[in-house]
């Protein structure tokens, strides 16, 4: 039996269920106050958010890999292509897109075209060191680890913060291949 | 099968399953789809993840590559989204176990007529 094509992004996410919007972004508002009125350090907030982000990431990447049939990615290029073209839009139903590309292809960008996330919000001057949208740097961060991949993502621009736009940067610190723990007959 | 049992078939396979890669004369070769016994087949499906699902059946079924896909799917499903499934650990979630024994009565049907 010949394998399956890889599907598209607006194909998967016309055929998921899908829950109301705004129940989302208040359920991810909820979230994000509650976790300031625990913690109350803006830093700690950004630092739980990576971390939900990081665990919510590595089941994700199942369901990634499952809906959308795509094969190994041959480089990390590839690898961010498919995180902006098939992830956001099977996921979040935004299109984004990758550039500023470093030279050795380890480095880039992920440009947000709109942010579910952040319907409605403004930043207080209480907030201005929080990262609102952490976790979707977490989910990122989760989903390479499972697929071999340690990387490093950090908010670029942040519109909540008074930039223009959305850019998280992706790079690549190296390939973790699965080891096994055989000892080879000295 | 207990979950002792289960186990300790899983580990077999995932030992066997790693030895194999590095025997392989084929390069590139990663992982092993197909085992033909002499009473059973056994196929072996992985994900990207390094997740392994197998399944052993008669000889000669077909069709096994679809049904791990789909048990694949069920797994990102009803295991994954289950926030008190530990991950790595014995899968015990019901409506995961209902809609696999499911989806094997349905293939069941469909390839044998009953």
């Amino acid at each position: 039996m010949p394998p399956a094509a890889p599907r598209s992004g607006d194909a998967i996410f016309a055929s998921v269920e899908r829950v109301n919007a705004e129940l989302f972004t208040l359920t991810y508002g909820a979230i994000v106050r509650q976790l300031l009125t625990d913690l109350e350090e803006v830093e700690e907030v950004n630092k739980q958010l990576d971390q939900m982000g990081y665990n919510i990431g590595i089941r994700l990447i199942d369901e990634f890999l499952a809906k959308s049939n795509v094969s190994r990615c041959v480089d990390f290029k590839e690898t961010a292509e498919m995180i902006a073209k098939v992830g956001f839009k099977m996921f979040l139903g935004v299109t984004a897109s990758v550039m500023n590309w470093d030279a050795d292809g380890t480095c880039c960008s992920i440009v947000l075209e709109d942010n579910p996330l952040v319907d409605f919000v403004e930043l207080p001057d209480t907030c201005q060191g929080l990262y609102y949208c952490n976790i979707l740097s977490g989910v990122i961060r989760g989903a390479l680890e499972m697929v071999a991949m340690k990387t490093e993502v950090t908010w670029i621009r942040d519109m909540l913060r008074g930039d223009d736009a959305y850019e998280l940067q992706v790079k690549l610190l190296k390939q973790v291949p699965e080891e096994y723990p055989y000892k080879d007959d000295e | 099968m207990d979950t002792n049992d289960s186990l300790r078939v899983a580990s077999l396979w995932h030992s066997m399953h790693a030895i194999s890669q590095q025997l392989s004369l084929t390069t590139g070769c990663s992982k092993i789809e197909l085992l033909e016994g002499n009473t059973f087949d056994l196929h072996c499906f992985q994900s990207l993840t390094g997740t392994k699902f197998f399944v052993v059946c008669k000889l000669g079924t077909q069709h096994m590559e679809a049904l791990l896909k789909v048990v694949y799917e069920l797994y990102t499903d009803y295991v994954l989204k289950n926030p008190f499934y530990e991950m790595k650990m014995p899968i015990r979630c019901e409506v995961f176990d209902i809609n696999l024994t499911q989806t094997v009565q349905k293939d069941r049907v469909a390839l044998l007529g009953r």
